[in-house]
């Protein structure tokens, strides 16, 4: 009930800042500031009265949670479904009786697809609603840019998206894959007989830190495995890029002669222009496979798949995955979505992210039956080396390294947008957060080491 | 529009100590002095969030004497805001040393792009009055060759605010470039330290919000001064009808040139400001749609006003900080029915409504407040 | 180009088709794929070949030797009939021996495809064997091209056979086959060309090498020749394509800001409701008409999209700019407001990125020359946009509408004064210039996304080409559009997209300096 404080501070403040006025109306701006801090203030008791009385019900206080996903802007095509399947498992959890006979209350706000909100958000939610977990980020801008802040404060982040790793944060736990759980393999797979022997390469991407850095690490892989430099072309786009048609005519040069695969890490908006322009040029899967990282169920769903058929992509988990918790997963987030009248109901899918945002909160809240608390070092601690029945069958925390241990599945693209899995790893691959080709002298400890460490 | 700058200043001088007093003394008093739980604290998280408020609000003064004085609309602003901010970004950036992820002495972002020399252009900002000069001499030459052309060729209107539109896409693309070695999309983050003093320290933040505090006031005054010098009134002269300005014997391109590149290097000292503040800076900050934003900043408080630059920058951030948090989809309706009801019933904004909402009350006085109406645009 | 025009009139034809023909060329299309589909199964019983039995045993014989044999043996006398029996036997094989029996299947199956009634899967059949470097193949290739009707299966077929034969060893097949490439300009060819050039280098190179290296040198030069001919071709096209869908957004920006002055900052967004209004249409053929009927919902979305637009577009009139007139700044301002409110709710109501699918006669290209390939759905937004300029030019120069429109450019107190409604043209124009918004919107699903950001991704550039084209002339906005979208694409090839942008700023802000109020400024002396 504190937490109304600083919002009632605040219009004090932009009153004051009214009086700067140069005239004889400070009068009134004084009266017109009160009025509305006495709303907010009006209003913020309100919502912290509900809270209380959730609270009081519960017989315990509520643990808060936050949830750190773009609601609104660019990202929100992506995100939101994030956010609704962290709410569907407190829901479960709660329904369940919640951790340790608590309920689980959610924080959700939304940084709007601007990576400095993201800090001002996170700040938020650490400092002012002193939320004991984070669920959030989808970009690896997002993701750096709360970092400093959940290692200043100590806070603790789950973070449900593939990523290029390089990264390895005591206060982050990475659920989705790091490079040698998705990008490696997949290269691999290409390389391989079954694969298709593709001996050319074109890495194309969005400019951001992601693409970059997994293709630093393609190509340190590439050239390991005697690809010559020539056959290996990289090349990026800004965000939102709509015209491939150059880009598309240098591909259709480079894939001359046969042998060429694409490797795209294109984000977001910019996959429909291009694979449309892919293959309105004539070229086609057989001849070209794209290799996707960055485009999965959700996103397909509204995308003219026609295009995109027989096309590749690589993740750690799909929706036809055939396992009797994930029949019951899918069938329990489309519910959800319907009951709470989400856009589209139903017709929601599942992805990789929105399992391992899913699992997520079940890992977090093991942890924090395990520990007996939700101290953030208690519960870190906890959550080495635990494990979970998710959807997409068993995953296991690492034992120090804060990523998790996932399945890895090449998938092709099906004309209802969903994929069939064409090659699969053999249980489980460790995560490596650094990867052994780029720097394979380092490694990420948390139990024996601090962190990130060099091997000797 | 002009009263309140000319006229006499005795309301607005006392405002102005009092308002300097709240800000300054005060509200770090209630973020020291009381206990956590007490109801008059004031948390450093709101404090900091507060001073990243007024660093928008230097910025506001500086658009508002382009558009609101002058009547040039520049829809690029946040081009300015961003030099200046990554100018300090840098110097912030090289501080960092080996405490970074990856425990080089080059800024992260140069480590996995492959970058293994520090470019020439990153090397003046390893001292700090080189970045604080930089933060606002670098938006202000960069507007001054700008301006020249534009003003020179006598762009004006709707094509100037198209032009600089296009002057943030093409430096939002540009920054966004991980080969432009500023970081890319990511901008510049992870900063540990500014002149030996820990960012993560209260301490310090409490010195940047007073800092900022004091640029703001600085800021303010000189505006003041400015506009109510005979170079200002050529400016509102100006935008009331530039012809006349010609055909009275005065070039308005200079006139014009000089109150952009003054409005620029605010933007940068805000920029400047801000960096620390917040620890982050990156290209979106400095697009197309954030750079429309500062200019609803101005609208909503009441352009022509200095005052009302200030209060706008002031509500309308805070206003998002508090609405995204309880109706997160609601904010764009909020924000873009804001513009359209501003610019349609009250084209003076906030100030607008109070003067008129004061020359009701008391009609003894209304010859003294009178409400500026504007006479259509020119 | 000859057939670029023959596509372009096999398209105004398709346009003007009714509903029913479309159906009825679209079911002829899926029925002729089903027959494909059955040509890949066994046609007719295989005769049972002793020969042919027995090597089918030795597939898996542990003897290499034996094993190539059979495969050999298999290849010269088997057909597509023996796959599913290969098949089986796959199954129940090793590892090891799995991948040339796969490679065996596949040599079968693309046999058959050589003669698939669909020209993509001859086409596609034949780039594969000529791939899979089997010398075997090229008897089927040489016989399959004798029957091709189809110039460009024809074509992938001589290719593929002559890549194969550079494999031979005899040096004169491969001189031969050399040439054959270069004749063909054949840019597959030019990786395998240069080994053999490099063979033919080495120091110990024996003589007949040198010779063949020579005949593969002259036909790089050749084809290298033709690639920068092609490549000068698809870049002009790559041009007009940009700078027509710059067009095509811009007109009805243009022809508002020519009129009223103003810059309507939600231009884009009108756009964005034609892409949704094309999406709605198509839902609701597919929610509510037949399927044969869905192809034709593309054209029939053309004018709801126009009206969809149109109607957002009196609505803006009536309620925002209408207060504004005569402040261009405010309504500029006012507008984005409107912009922002838009966009966010597409983005509650129809959430997601929604796709529209293009229709079947839009999707794909048509290949004109060696190495040029011109996608349907560029060459249909050019047309579009020769067309929306002819019929601007129409109404505004041959109409009596277009003529008060005119006379209120040029002098709006004079036209008052005359007696013509200004008001009421006005409104008019807007809602026909927000129309051509739709239409764009239209247009731009075929080549994108349709989602609330729609607008926003082209809409400086539109910004720009009415700026540089100056106020209230046709001819400026059509070649200012020229100018910045032929550009573009000239730069970004070796600068990249983003510095391509950044160059034609720059060539914009100097172009004002000599011309500060556009390319074809209205002459007059109300300049201020």
């Amino acid at each position: 009930m504190e937490s109304n404080k600083p919002k009632e501070a605040s219009p004090v403040k932009a009153e004051g800042a009214a009086a700067n006025e140069s005239g004889p109306s400070r009068r009134e701006l004084l009266v017109q500031g009160s009025k509305v801090a006495a709303g907010i203030g009006v209003a913020a008791l309100l919502g912290n009265l509900g809270n209380w009385a959730l609270s009081y019900a519960a017989g315990k206080e509520p643990i808060k949670i936050g949830v750190l996903h773009s609601l609104s802007g660019t990202m929100a095509i992506s995100e939101v479904s994030l956010r609704d399947v962290v709410l569907m498992a407190v829901e479960e959890i709660n329904a369940k009786g919640g951790v340790m006979g608590r309920m689980i209350e959610t924080v959700v706000v939304d940084p709007a697809s601007n990576w400095d909100l993201f800090a001002e958000k996170a700040k938020q939610l650490l400092l002012q609603d002193k939320v004991a977990v984070t669920f959030g980020c989808w970009t690896s801008v997002s993701r750096k840019s709360v970092l400093p802040v959940f290692e200043k404060n100590n806070g603790l982040l789950f973070y449900p998206v593939q990523y290029e790793g390089e990264e390895c944060s005591r206060n982050v736990f990475y659920t989705g894959a790091a490079p040698n759980q998705q990008a490696v393999p997949a290269v691999d797979y290409l390389m391989s007989k079954e694969g298709g022997g593709y001996t050319k390469f074109y890495l194309l991407g969005t400019d951001y830190v992601y693409p970059r850095t997994t293709n630093k690490i393609l190509r340190a892989m590439l050239l390991a495995k005697k690809v010559p430099a020539d056959k290996i072309m990289e090349e990026y786009t800004p965000f939102h890029h709509q015209d491939y048609q150059t880009i598309v005519g240098k591909l259709k040069k480079f894939a001359a002669g046969g042998g060429a695969a694409v490797i795209s890490t294109i984000n977001g908006d910019s996959n429909v222009p291009f694979y449309k322009e892919f293959a309105n040029q004539g070229l086609r899967a057989e001849d070209a496979p794209i290799m996707a990282f960055s485009v999965a169920e959700d996103e397909l769903r509204g995308m003219d798949t026609s295009a995109l058929v027989g096309h590749l992509a690589a993740w750690n988990y799909y929706q036809s995955v055939d396992t009797p918790q994930n029949k019951k997963f899918v069938a329990d987030f489309k519910a959800y979505c319907k009951k709470n009248n989400l856009p589209d109901g139903d017709k929601r899918v599942t992805d990789d992210p929105i399992e391992a945002a899913y699992f997520g909160v079940y890992i977090w809240k093991q942890a924090v039956e395990k520990a007996g608390s939700i101290e953030v070092d208690k519960v870190r601690k906890a959550v080495y080396g635990s494990k979970f029945l998710a959807p997409g069958g068993e995953i296991m925390m690492d034992a120090a390294n804060h990523h998790t241990y996932r399945p890895v599945l090449i998938g092709e693209i099906l004309k209802d947008g969903m994929f069939k899995v064409v090659s699969r790893s053999k249980g489980l691959v460790k995560p490596e957060p650094w990867s052994e080709y780029t720097n394979p002298e380092k490694g990420c400890d948390w139990v024996a080491h601090q962190g990130t460490y060099q091997k000797t | 529009m002009t009263d309140g700058t000319t006229g006499t200043n005795r309301g607005g001088g006392l405002a102005f100590w009092i308002v300097g007093f709240v800000l300054l003394v005060a509200m770090p008093l209630l973020n020291v002095m009381p206990p956590e739980d007490s109801w008059l604290h004031l948390s450093d998280f709101s404090l900091n969030r507060f001073g990243k408020f007024l660093a928008f609000a230097i910025l506001a003064l500086g658009l508002d004497l382009i558009w609101g004085y002058t009547g040039i609309l520049s829809l690029g602003q946040g081009v300015f805001f961003g030099l200046g901010a990554y100018c300090m970004g840098m110097h912030l950036m090289l501080t960092i040393g080996k405490e970074s992820v990856y425990g080089s002495d080059l800024p992260d972002f140069m480590v996995w792009n492959q970058v293994k020399e520090l470019p020439f252009f990153w090397k003046p900002f390893f001292s700090f009055p080189a970045a604080v000069l930089g933060a606002i001499l670098v938006p202000m030459l960069f507007a001054s060759v700008f301006g020249f052309f534009a003003f020179r060729s006598r762009i004006k209107g709707v094509y100037f605010a198209i032009i600089t539109q296009a002057l943030a896409l093409a430096a939002w693309l540009v920054f966004n470039r991980n080969d432009t070695n500023l970081g890319g999309t990511n901008g510049l983050t992870d900063f540990k330290q500014v002149v030996g003093y820990r960012l993560s320290e209260p301490f310090t933040q409490r010195g940047l919000y007073v800092l900022t505090v004091l640029c703001l006031g600085g800021a303010y005054l000189m505006c003041r001064w400015i506009i109510g010098s005979r170079a200002g009134r050529v400016l509102i002269a100006v935008r009331d009808s530039e012809q006349r300005v010609v055909f009275s014997g005065y070039t308005p391109a200079n006139y014009k040139l000089f109150v952009f590149v003054v409005a620029a290097g605010l933007a940068g000292l805000a920029g400047m400001l801000y960096v620390p503040q917040v620890g982050i800076i990156t290209p979106a900050q400095i697009g197309v749609l954030p750079s429309l934003e500062m200019v609803i900043w101005v609208a909503v408080g009441g352009r022509g006003s200095l005052a009302g630059a200030v209060l706008g920058a002031v509500i309308v951030n805070y206003g998002r900080s508090i609405l995204t948090n309880y109706f997160p989809e609601l904010w764009p309706f909020i924000l873009g029915g804001l513009f359209v009801l501003v610019v349609l019933l009250f084209p003076d904004g906030l100030v607008g409504i109070i003067r008129k909402g004061k020359s009701l009350l008391s009609p003894l006085k209304a010859g003294v407040g009178k409400a500026a109406v504007p006479e259509g645009e020119r | 180009m000859c057939l670029v025009k023959a596509q372009l009139t096999i398209m105004m034809i398709a346009l003007g088709r009714t509903v029913a023909v479309l159906g009825i060329a679209g079911l002829f299309l899926f029925s002729g794929q089903t027959w494909a589909i059955a040509a890949d199964g066994p046609v007719a019983p295989p005769p049972p070949t002793s020969s042919i039995e027995q090597a089918l045993t030795q597939v898996t014989s542990e003897d290499e030797s034996v094993r190539e044999a059979a495969i050999r043996l298999l290849i010269e006398q088997g057909d597509v009939s023996l796959v599913p029996q290969l098949d089986e036997i796959r199954a129940n094989a090793d590892r090891s021996v799995r991948q040339p029996i796969k490679q065996l299947m596949d040599l079968f199956k693309n046999r058959a495809k050589l003669t698939s009634p669909n020209t993509d899967v001859r086409r596609s059949a034949a780039m594969d064997l000529g791939t899979s470097g089997k010398p075997s193949a090229i008897p089927w290739l040489d016989a399959a091209a004798a029957n091709e009707p189809n110039r460009w299966v024809r074509y992938t077929m001589e290719e593929s056979a002559a890549l194969l034969k550079l494999a031979s060893d005899d040096p004169s097949i491969k001189a031969a086959a050399a040439d054959t490439l270069g004749d063909l300009r054949s840019q597959n060819g030019v990786p395998v060309l240069k080994q053999l050039v490099e063979a033919g280098d080495g120091a110990e190179a024996s003589e007949p090498q040198k010779t063949v290296a020579k005949a593969a040198g002259a036909a790089i030069e050749r084809i290298e020749t033709w690639g920068v001919w092609s490549n000068a071709i698809e870049t002009f096209f790559r041009g007009i394509s940009l700078s027509s869908i710059l067009l095509i957004m811009s007109l009805g920006l243009a022809i508002v800001f020519g009129l009223m002055g103003v810059i309507n900052m939600a231009h884009g967004e009108l756009m964005m409701v034609g892409a949704y209004a094309t999406f709605v249409t198509q839902q609701i053929f597919k929610a509510y008409l037949p399927p044969s009927m869905f192809e034709s919902y593309f054209l029939t979305a053309m004018p709801v999209a126009f009206l969809a637009a149109a109607g957002f577009g009196l609505l803006l009139e009536a309620t925002v700019i209408r207060f504004l007139y005569g402040r261009p700044l405010e309504t500029m301002l006012a507008t984005w407001g409107v912009s922002l409110v838009m966009m966010q709710a597409a983005r509650v109501y129809f959430g997601d990125l929604t796709a529209v699918i293009a229709p079947g006669w839009l999707s794909g290209g048509a290949q004109v020359m060696v190495g040029v390939y011109l996608p349907f759905n560029r060459i249909f937004i050019i047309g579009l946009s020769i067309v929306c300029v002819l019929g601007i030019y129409f109404l505004l120069f041959r109409s009596s509408l277009g003529m008060r429109v005119r006379a209120v450019m040029q002098n709006r107190n004079m036209s008052a004064c005359l007696g013509i409604p200004t008001r009421k043209v006005d409104a008019y124009t807007f809602a026909f210039g927000s129309g051509l918004a739709g239409i764009a919107g239209w247009a731009l699903t075929l080549v994108g996304n349709v989602d609330p950001g729609l607008g926003q991704n082209y809409i400086v550039d539109a910004f720009m080409v009415v700026v540089t084209g100056g106020v209230g002339k046709l001819a400026g906005t059509i070649v200012a559009s020229l100018g910045i979208g032929g550009l573009n694409k000239l730069i970004e090839p070796s600068f990249g997209a983003v510095y391509g942008k950044v160059f034609i700023l720059v060539m914009v802000i100097l172009f004002l300096q000599w011309r500060p109020s556009g390319l074809f400024a209205m002459k007059g002396r109300n300049a201020d």
